[in-house]
Protein backbone atom coordinates (compact mmCIF):
# COMPACT_ATOMS: atom_id res chain seq x y z
CA UNK A 1 0.00 0.00 0.00
CA UNK A 2 0.80 3.34 -0.20
CA UNK A 3 0.92 5.84 2.73
CA UNK A 4 1.66 9.76 3.06
CA UNK A 5 3.29 11.50 5.90
CA UNK A 6 5.24 14.15 7.09
CA UNK A 7 8.75 13.29 7.92
CA UNK A 8 11.22 15.92 9.64
CA UNK A 9 8.55 18.94 7.61
CA UNK A 10 9.11 16.91 4.49
CA UNK A 11 5.80 15.71 2.91
CA UNK A 12 6.93 11.85 1.62
CA UNK A 13 5.30 9.24 -0.11
CA UNK A 14 6.26 5.60 0.20
CA UNK A 15 5.17 2.89 -1.79
CA UNK A 16 4.73 -0.91 -1.55
CA UNK A 17 4.80 -0.63 2.53
CA UNK A 18 3.67 -3.91 3.65
CA UNK A 19 0.31 -3.77 5.48
CA UNK A 20 1.68 -5.31 8.95
CA UNK A 21 4.82 -3.40 8.92
CA UNK A 22 5.64 -0.97 11.56
CA UNK A 23 6.60 2.69 10.94
CA UNK A 24 9.98 1.88 11.98
CA UNK A 25 10.31 -0.31 9.60
CA UNK A 26 9.37 2.26 6.97
CA UNK A 27 11.62 5.18 8.23
CA UNK A 28 14.56 2.89 8.33
CA UNK A 29 14.26 0.54 5.55
CA UNK A 30 12.37 2.42 3.18
CA UNK A 31 13.15 5.91 4.12
CA UNK A 32 16.66 5.82 4.97
CA UNK A 33 16.32 7.31 8.31
CA UNK A 34 18.45 4.73 10.61
CA UNK A 35 18.40 7.39 13.39
CA UNK A 36 15.27 5.36 15.41
CA UNK A 37 16.93 2.06 16.56
CA UNK A 38 15.80 -1.09 16.34
CA UNK A 39 15.88 -3.38 19.51
CA UNK A 40 12.82 -4.98 21.00
CA UNK A 41 10.44 -4.23 18.48
CA UNK A 42 7.77 -4.18 21.48
CA UNK A 43 7.87 -1.30 22.78
CA UNK A 44 10.04 -2.46 26.09
CA UNK A 45 13.05 -0.67 25.27
CA UNK A 46 12.21 2.58 23.58
CA UNK A 47 15.14 2.95 21.09
CA UNK A 48 12.60 3.72 18.52
CA UNK A 49 10.75 6.79 20.22
CA UNK A 50 9.99 9.14 17.50
CA UNK A 51 6.97 12.12 18.03
CA UNK A 52 4.06 10.95 16.18
CA UNK A 53 2.11 14.41 15.95
CA UNK A 54 4.18 15.60 19.04
CA UNK A 55 3.55 12.86 21.28
CA UNK A 56 6.37 10.73 21.99
CA UNK A 57 5.52 7.21 20.66
CA UNK A 58 7.91 3.68 20.02
CA UNK A 59 7.31 3.55 16.19
CA UNK A 60 7.83 -0.14 16.27
CA UNK A 61 4.13 -0.64 17.57
CA UNK A 62 2.77 2.13 14.84
CA UNK A 63 1.35 0.27 12.18
CA UNK A 64 2.66 2.04 9.18
CA UNK A 65 -0.58 2.44 8.05
CA UNK A 66 -1.82 4.29 11.04
CA UNK A 67 0.60 7.59 10.24
CA UNK A 68 -1.48 8.52 6.92
CA UNK A 69 -1.83 12.35 6.60
CA UNK A 70 0.20 12.36 10.04
CA UNK A 71 3.34 14.27 11.21
CA UNK A 72 6.16 12.09 12.24
CA UNK A 73 9.72 13.89 13.69
CA UNK A 74 12.59 11.73 14.32
CA UNK A 75 15.62 12.19 15.68
CA UNK A 76 17.18 13.60 12.68
CA UNK A 77 14.75 16.14 13.18
CA UNK A 78 15.57 17.88 15.94
CA UNK A 79 18.66 19.95 14.66
CA UNK A 80 18.46 22.95 13.02
CA UNK A 81 19.55 23.47 9.42
CA UNK A 82 20.47 21.41 6.87
CA UNK A 83 22.78 18.81 7.20
CA UNK A 84 26.80 19.66 7.47
CA UNK A 85 29.02 21.79 9.12
CA UNK A 86 25.70 24.36 9.23
CA UNK A 87 23.87 22.48 11.10
CA UNK A 88 23.37 23.19 15.20
CA UNK A 89 22.67 20.16 16.95
CA UNK A 90 19.53 20.64 19.58
CA UNK A 91 20.22 21.43 22.92
CA UNK A 92 19.51 17.92 24.39
CA UNK A 93 21.59 16.30 21.91
CA UNK A 94 24.59 18.34 22.75
CA UNK A 95 24.24 17.68 26.06
CA UNK A 96 24.26 14.50 25.93
CA UNK A 97 27.48 14.83 23.71
CA UNK A 98 28.93 16.92 27.16
CA UNK A 99 27.49 15.10 29.66
CA UNK A 100 29.65 11.63 28.47
CA UNK A 101 25.71 10.14 28.52
CA UNK A 102 26.73 8.16 24.78
CA UNK A 103 28.29 4.83 25.29
CA UNK A 104 27.62 2.50 22.17
CA UNK A 105 25.47 5.15 21.14
CA UNK A 106 22.23 2.81 20.53
CA UNK A 107 19.81 3.94 23.45
CA UNK A 108 20.70 7.43 22.74
CA UNK A 109 18.16 8.31 20.05
CA UNK A 110 15.40 7.19 21.81
CA UNK A 111 16.51 8.46 24.91
CA UNK A 112 16.91 12.14 23.20
CA UNK A 113 13.79 12.47 21.67
CA UNK A 114 12.21 11.34 24.85
CA UNK A 115 14.48 13.96 27.02
CA UNK A 116 13.63 16.41 24.47
CA UNK A 117 9.69 16.19 25.07
CA UNK A 118 10.03 16.21 29.09
CA UNK A 119 12.14 19.60 28.77
CA UNK A 120 9.38 20.85 26.60
CA UNK A 121 6.57 19.69 28.96
CA UNK A 122 8.45 20.49 32.14
CA UNK A 123 10.76 22.96 31.95
CA UNK A 124 12.90 22.29 35.30
CA UNK A 125 11.92 17.99 35.96
CA UNK A 126 12.90 16.86 39.19
CA UNK A 127 15.09 13.67 39.81
CA UNK A 128 11.72 12.06 39.78
CA UNK A 129 9.94 13.36 37.09
CA UNK A 130 13.44 12.26 34.89
CA UNK A 131 13.46 9.05 35.82
CA UNK A 132 10.13 8.57 35.29
CA UNK A 133 10.12 10.15 31.93
CA UNK A 134 13.39 7.49 30.89
CA UNK A 135 11.43 4.67 32.18
CA UNK A 136 10.53 3.26 29.12
CA UNK A 137 14.46 3.77 27.47
CA UNK A 138 16.62 0.80 28.21
CA UNK A 139 20.79 1.85 28.03
CA UNK A 140 22.72 -1.08 29.00
CA UNK A 141 26.51 0.94 29.13
CA UNK A 142 25.77 3.98 31.29
CA UNK A 143 23.75 2.82 34.38
CA UNK A 144 21.96 6.15 33.60
CA UNK A 145 23.82 8.44 35.82
CA UNK A 146 25.30 10.28 33.25
CA UNK A 147 21.80 10.15 31.55
CA UNK A 148 20.46 11.99 34.38
CA UNK A 149 23.34 14.59 33.76
CA UNK A 150 22.45 15.54 30.53
CA UNK A 151 19.04 15.80 31.04
CA UNK A 152 19.31 18.05 33.97
CA UNK A 153 22.12 20.11 32.01
CA UNK A 154 19.85 20.73 28.86
CA UNK A 155 17.12 21.81 31.34
CA UNK A 156 19.39 23.89 32.94
CA UNK A 157 20.41 24.89 29.51
CA UNK A 158 17.40 25.93 28.34
CA UNK A 159 16.20 27.41 31.32
CA UNK A 160 19.12 30.12 30.89
CA UNK A 161 18.36 31.02 27.75
CA UNK A 162 14.94 32.16 27.92
CA UNK B 1 -3.33 -8.07 5.02
CA UNK B 2 -6.32 -5.64 4.34
CA UNK B 3 -5.45 -2.47 6.24
CA UNK B 4 -8.88 -0.53 6.92
CA UNK B 5 -8.61 3.07 7.56
CA UNK B 6 -12.61 3.96 8.46
CA UNK B 7 -12.74 7.57 9.87
CA UNK B 8 -16.18 7.58 11.16
CA UNK B 9 -17.65 5.28 13.83
CA UNK B 10 -20.56 3.90 11.15
CA UNK B 11 -17.88 3.66 8.70
CA UNK B 12 -15.94 1.08 11.29
CA UNK B 13 -18.84 -0.74 12.11
CA UNK B 14 -19.55 -1.53 8.61
CA UNK B 15 -15.83 -2.13 7.71
CA UNK B 16 -16.31 -4.95 10.64
CA UNK B 17 -19.04 -6.05 9.66
CA UNK B 18 -17.79 -6.80 6.23
CA UNK B 19 -14.60 -8.09 6.89
CA UNK B 20 -15.09 -9.76 11.05
CA UNK B 21 -11.86 -11.39 10.96
CA UNK B 22 -10.40 -7.53 10.53
CA UNK B 23 -8.43 -6.86 13.82
CA UNK B 24 -8.78 -3.49 15.12
CA UNK B 25 -5.75 -1.05 16.17
CA UNK B 26 -5.57 1.22 18.44
CA UNK B 27 -2.38 2.06 20.36
CA UNK B 28 -1.05 -0.97 18.34
CA UNK B 29 1.13 -1.56 21.93
CA UNK B 30 -0.60 -5.43 21.77
CA UNK B 31 -1.65 -5.92 18.52
CA UNK B 32 1.68 -4.69 16.89
CA UNK B 33 4.17 -6.81 19.18
CA UNK B 34 2.17 -10.12 17.91
CA UNK B 35 2.87 -9.16 14.60
CA UNK B 36 6.23 -8.05 14.75
CA UNK B 37 6.62 -11.21 16.43
CA UNK B 38 4.91 -13.04 14.02
CA UNK B 39 2.37 -14.93 16.32
CA UNK B 40 -0.53 -13.61 14.90
CA UNK B 41 -1.45 -12.94 11.09
CA UNK B 42 -4.61 -11.13 10.93
CA UNK B 43 -6.46 -11.43 7.73
CA UNK B 44 -6.59 -7.43 8.01
CA UNK B 45 -5.82 -4.38 10.31
CA UNK B 46 -8.31 -2.43 11.23
CA UNK B 47 -7.30 1.44 12.28
CA UNK B 48 -9.49 3.24 14.40
CA UNK B 49 -6.96 6.24 14.72
CA UNK B 50 -8.83 8.05 12.46
CA UNK B 51 -12.36 7.67 14.37
CA UNK B 52 -12.27 10.54 16.08
CA UNK B 53 -14.95 10.01 18.65
CA UNK B 54 -13.72 6.95 19.85
CA UNK B 55 -10.86 9.58 21.67
CA UNK B 56 -13.28 11.35 23.16
CA UNK B 57 -15.28 11.13 26.46
CA UNK B 58 -18.27 12.81 28.28
CA UNK B 59 -20.87 12.83 31.06
CA UNK B 60 -23.85 11.40 30.21
CA UNK B 61 -26.57 12.12 32.83
CA UNK B 62 -24.02 11.83 35.91
CA UNK B 63 -22.19 8.58 34.53
CA UNK B 64 -18.77 9.06 32.76
CA UNK B 65 -18.86 7.50 28.98
CA UNK B 66 -14.82 7.14 27.85
CA UNK B 67 -14.56 6.62 24.33
CA UNK B 68 -12.32 3.55 23.72
CA UNK B 69 -9.59 4.93 22.03
CA UNK B 70 -8.70 7.98 24.92
CA UNK B 71 -5.11 6.86 25.70
CA UNK B 72 -4.07 5.86 29.28
CA UNK B 73 -2.44 9.22 29.34
CA UNK B 74 -4.89 10.99 29.12
CA UNK B 75 -7.25 9.35 31.30
CA UNK B 76 -4.61 10.17 34.26
CA UNK B 77 -4.10 14.14 32.90
CA UNK B 78 -7.83 14.61 32.38
CA UNK B 79 -9.91 11.63 34.46
CA UNK B 80 -7.50 10.93 37.37
CA UNK B 81 -9.71 12.88 39.44
CA UNK B 82 -12.92 11.30 39.20
CA UNK B 83 -11.70 7.72 38.45
CA UNK B 84 -8.53 7.81 41.11
CA UNK B 85 -8.28 3.59 40.72
CA UNK B 86 -8.27 3.67 36.91
CA UNK B 87 -6.27 6.46 37.14
CA UNK B 88 -3.37 4.65 39.46
CA UNK B 89 -3.42 1.57 37.05
CA UNK B 90 -3.16 3.44 33.83
CA UNK B 91 0.16 5.28 35.62
CA UNK B 92 1.32 1.48 36.12
CA UNK B 93 0.94 0.96 32.28
CA UNK B 94 4.51 0.24 30.34
CA UNK B 95 5.98 3.54 30.03
CA UNK B 96 5.27 7.23 28.75
CA UNK B 97 5.65 6.00 25.21
CA UNK B 98 3.40 3.42 25.97
CA UNK B 99 0.51 5.50 28.06
CA UNK B 100 0.48 7.99 25.18
CA UNK B 101 -0.83 5.34 22.66
CA UNK B 102 -2.25 2.22 24.90
CA UNK B 103 -6.20 2.35 25.32
CA UNK B 104 -8.55 0.86 27.93
CA UNK B 105 -10.58 0.20 24.94
CA UNK B 106 -7.10 -2.09 23.56
CA UNK B 107 -6.93 -3.44 27.09
CA UNK B 108 -10.22 -4.48 26.57
CA UNK B 109 -10.11 -6.00 23.23
CA UNK B 110 -6.87 -8.16 23.85
CA UNK B 111 -8.76 -9.02 27.41
CA UNK B 112 -5.44 -10.38 28.68
CA UNK B 113 -6.07 -11.42 32.32
CA UNK B 114 -2.90 -9.17 33.24
CA UNK B 115 -4.79 -5.83 31.76
CA UNK B 116 -3.89 -3.42 34.16
CA UNK B 117 -7.47 -2.00 33.49
CA UNK B 118 -9.29 -4.81 34.17
CA UNK B 119 -9.75 -4.31 37.58
CA UNK B 120 -11.03 -1.01 38.71
CA UNK B 121 -13.05 -1.24 35.60
CA UNK B 122 -14.76 -4.17 37.74
CA UNK B 123 -14.79 -2.76 41.28
CA UNK B 124 -15.56 0.38 39.41
CA UNK B 125 -19.18 -1.59 38.03
CA UNK B 126 -18.18 -0.56 35.08
CA UNK B 127 -20.39 -1.23 31.48
CA UNK B 128 -18.83 -1.69 28.36
CA UNK B 129 -20.61 0.12 25.23
CA UNK B 130 -19.88 -2.48 22.32
CA UNK B 131 -22.07 -1.85 18.79
CA UNK B 132 -22.79 -3.94 15.86
CA UNK B 133 -24.06 -2.44 11.98
CA UNK B 134 -26.34 -5.02 12.17
CA UNK B 135 -27.91 -5.21 16.18
CA UNK B 136 -27.13 -1.70 17.23
CA UNK B 137 -25.65 -1.32 20.80
CA UNK B 138 -25.17 -3.66 23.32
CA UNK B 139 -24.07 -2.73 27.33
CA UNK B 140 -21.99 -5.73 28.65
CA UNK B 141 -21.15 -5.41 32.52
CA UNK B 142 -17.43 -5.40 32.63
CA UNK B 143 -17.85 -8.53 34.92
CA UNK B 144 -19.45 -10.15 32.40
CA UNK B 145 -16.84 -9.25 28.96
CA UNK B 146 -14.06 -11.24 29.85
CA UNK B 147 -14.59 -14.67 29.17
CA UNK B 148 -11.48 -16.69 29.24
CA UNK B 149 -7.71 -15.93 28.83
CA UNK B 150 -7.53 -13.67 26.00
CA UNK B 151 -11.34 -13.60 25.26
CA UNK B 152 -13.72 -11.45 25.79
CA UNK B 153 -17.75 -11.59 25.09
CA UNK B 154 -17.66 -9.37 21.35
CA UNK B 155 -19.29 -10.87 18.49
CA UNK B 156 -17.12 -11.40 15.43
CA UNK B 157 -18.86 -8.12 14.34
CA UNK B 158 -18.97 -6.22 17.24
CA UNK B 159 -16.45 -3.22 18.07
CA UNK B 160 -15.56 -1.73 21.19
CA UNK B 161 -17.22 1.87 21.37
CA UNK B 162 -16.85 3.48 25.12
CA UNK B 163 -16.51 2.19 28.89
CA UNK B 164 -19.20 3.31 31.25
CA UNK B 165 -18.84 4.18 35.15
CA UNK B 166 -19.72 6.38 37.77
CA UNK B 167 -17.22 9.46 38.70
CA UNK B 168 -15.54 7.31 42.03
CA UNK B 169 -18.77 7.99 44.66
CA UNK B 170 -15.77 7.11 47.33
CA UNK B 171 -12.09 6.25 47.97
CA UNK B 172 -10.57 3.68 45.22
CA UNK B 173 -6.95 2.65 45.06
CA UNK B 174 -5.61 0.18 42.35
CA UNK B 175 -2.03 -2.09 43.62
CA UNK B 176 0.20 -4.35 41.29
CA UNK B 177 2.80 -6.86 41.90
CA UNK B 178 6.06 -6.21 39.67
CA UNK B 179 10.32 -6.40 39.30
CA UNK B 180 10.27 -2.75 38.78
CA UNK B 181 7.75 0.35 39.09
CA UNK B 182 8.00 0.38 35.27
CA UNK B 183 7.78 -2.07 31.86
CA UNK B 184 5.76 -4.48 34.20
CA UNK B 185 2.99 -7.19 33.07
CA UNK B 186 1.37 -7.63 36.11
CA UNK B 187 2.26 -10.89 38.37
CA UNK B 188 -0.97 -9.76 40.23
CA UNK B 189 -3.03 -6.89 40.69
CA UNK B 190 -6.26 -5.63 43.17
CA UNK B 191 -8.23 -2.95 42.76
CA UNK B 192 -10.76 -1.63 45.80
CA UNK B 193 -13.90 1.13 45.71
CA UNK B 194 -16.38 1.71 47.96
CA UNK B 195 -19.57 2.74 46.74
CA UNK B 196 -20.61 3.95 50.07
CA UNK B 197 -24.58 5.70 48.64
CA UNK B 198 -24.96 1.30 48.18
CA UNK B 199 -23.08 0.56 51.24
CA UNK B 200 -20.80 -1.63 48.78
CA UNK B 201 -17.40 -2.85 48.59
CA UNK B 202 -16.33 -3.14 44.60
CA UNK B 203 -12.68 -5.43 43.95
CA UNK B 204 -11.36 -6.69 41.29
CA UNK B 205 -8.59 -9.23 41.01
CA UNK B 206 -6.35 -9.17 37.96
CA UNK B 207 -3.74 -11.92 36.58
CA UNK B 208 -4.59 -13.99 39.31
CA UNK B 209 -7.12 -16.30 37.43
CA UNK B 210 -8.18 -17.12 33.56
CA UNK B 211 -10.17 -13.76 33.65
CA UNK B 212 -10.04 -10.89 35.45
CA UNK B 213 -12.82 -11.30 38.49
CA UNK B 214 -14.30 -9.91 41.01
CA UNK B 215 -13.82 -11.37 44.50
CA UNK B 216 -17.60 -11.57 45.37
CA UNK B 217 -17.52 -13.50 49.07
CA UNK B 218 -15.06 -10.79 49.99
CA UNK B 219 -17.59 -7.45 49.21
CA UNK B 220 -20.29 -9.30 50.86
CA UNK B 221 -18.50 -9.78 54.09
CA UNK B 222 -16.78 -5.96 53.80
CA UNK B 223 -19.96 -4.45 52.94
CA UNK B 224 -21.94 -6.00 55.94
CA UNK B 225 -18.89 -5.51 58.10
CA UNK B 226 -18.03 -1.70 57.30
CA UNK B 227 -19.14 1.02 59.44
CA UNK B 228 -21.17 3.24 57.15
CA UNK B 229 -22.54 5.10 58.86
CA UNK B 230 -20.33 5.90 61.75
CA UNK B 231 -17.53 6.00 60.07
CA UNK B 232 -15.69 3.98 62.72
CA UNK B 233 -12.12 2.30 62.79
CA UNK B 234 -11.10 -0.91 60.50
CA UNK B 235 -10.87 -3.77 62.93
CA UNK B 236 -8.10 -5.58 61.89
CA UNK B 237 -9.27 -8.84 61.81
CA UNK B 238 -11.74 -7.84 59.67
CA UNK B 239 -9.01 -6.40 57.04
CA UNK B 240 -7.60 -9.74 57.84
CA UNK B 241 -10.42 -11.77 56.71
CA UNK B 242 -10.98 -9.59 53.73
CA UNK B 243 -7.55 -10.49 52.17
CA UNK B 244 -8.31 -14.20 52.98
CA UNK B 245 -11.59 -13.70 51.10
CA UNK B 246 -9.81 -12.22 48.25
CA UNK B 247 -6.96 -14.63 48.13
CA UNK B 248 -9.75 -17.44 48.10
CA UNK B 249 -11.72 -15.85 45.08
CA UNK B 250 -8.28 -16.12 42.88
CA UNK B 251 -7.50 -19.23 41.10
CA UNK B 252 -3.87 -18.40 39.87
CA UNK B 253 -1.40 -20.46 38.07
CA UNK B 254 2.76 -20.69 38.13
CA UNK B 255 3.92 -19.28 35.41
CA UNK B 256 7.54 -17.11 34.67
CA UNK B 257 6.14 -14.14 36.48
CA UNK B 258 5.41 -15.38 40.08
CA UNK B 259 3.93 -18.54 41.33
CA UNK B 260 0.50 -19.37 42.41
CA UNK B 261 0.99 -19.38 46.00
CA UNK B 262 3.08 -15.98 45.76
CA UNK B 263 -0.14 -14.23 44.00
CA UNK B 264 -2.20 -16.04 46.27
CA UNK B 265 -0.03 -14.34 49.18
CA UNK B 266 0.42 -10.97 47.58
CA UNK B 267 -3.31 -10.50 47.01
CA UNK B 268 -4.01 -11.06 50.74
CA UNK B 269 -1.65 -8.26 51.34
CA UNK B 270 -2.51 -6.09 48.77
CA UNK B 271 -6.65 -6.31 49.58
CA UNK B 272 -5.61 -5.52 53.03
CA UNK B 273 -3.45 -2.16 52.42
CA UNK B 274 -5.50 -1.15 49.61
CA UNK B 275 -8.69 -1.67 52.09
CA UNK B 276 -7.28 0.24 54.44
CA UNK B 277 -5.48 3.38 52.40
CA UNK B 278 -9.76 3.24 51.15
CA UNK B 279 -11.13 2.94 54.68
CA UNK B 280 -8.88 5.55 55.82
CA UNK B 281 -9.65 8.22 53.14
CA UNK B 282 -13.46 7.40 53.64
CA UNK B 283 -13.20 7.85 57.72
CA UNK B 284 -11.09 11.20 56.59
CA UNK B 285 -14.14 12.01 54.36
CA UNK B 286 -12.36 12.37 51.88
CA UNK B 287 -14.62 11.85 48.80
CA UNK B 288 -12.33 9.98 46.53
CA UNK B 289 -9.20 8.27 46.63
CA UNK B 290 -5.84 10.12 46.90
CA UNK B 291 -3.73 10.01 44.13
CA UNK B 292 -1.20 7.75 45.01
CA UNK B 293 2.25 7.24 42.96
Amino acid sequence: MRVNFTVNGSKETVDDVWEGESLLYVLRERMGLPGSKNACEQGECGSCTVYLDGVPACSCLVAAGQVEGREVRTVEGLAQGSTGSDQQLDPVQEAFVEAGAVQCGFCTPGLIVQSHDLINRVPDPSDAEIREALAGNLCRCTGYEKILDAVRLAASRKAAAQ
Amino acid sequence: MDFLRPTTWEDALAAKAGQPDALPVQGGTDVMVEINFDLHRPAALLDLNPVRELAEWDVVDGRLRVGAGVPYVRLIEELGDRLPGLAQASRTVGSPQIRNRGTVGGNLGAASPAGDSHPPLIAGDAEIEVASAARGVRMIPATEFYTGVKRNALEPDELIRAFWTDPAPGPQYFSKIGTRNAMVIAVCSFAIALHPGRRRVGTGVGSAAPTPRRATAAEDFLSAELDWEGRGPLSISAAKEFGELVKRAASPIDDVRGTADYRRHALSVMARRTLTWAWNDYRDGAKAGKEAS
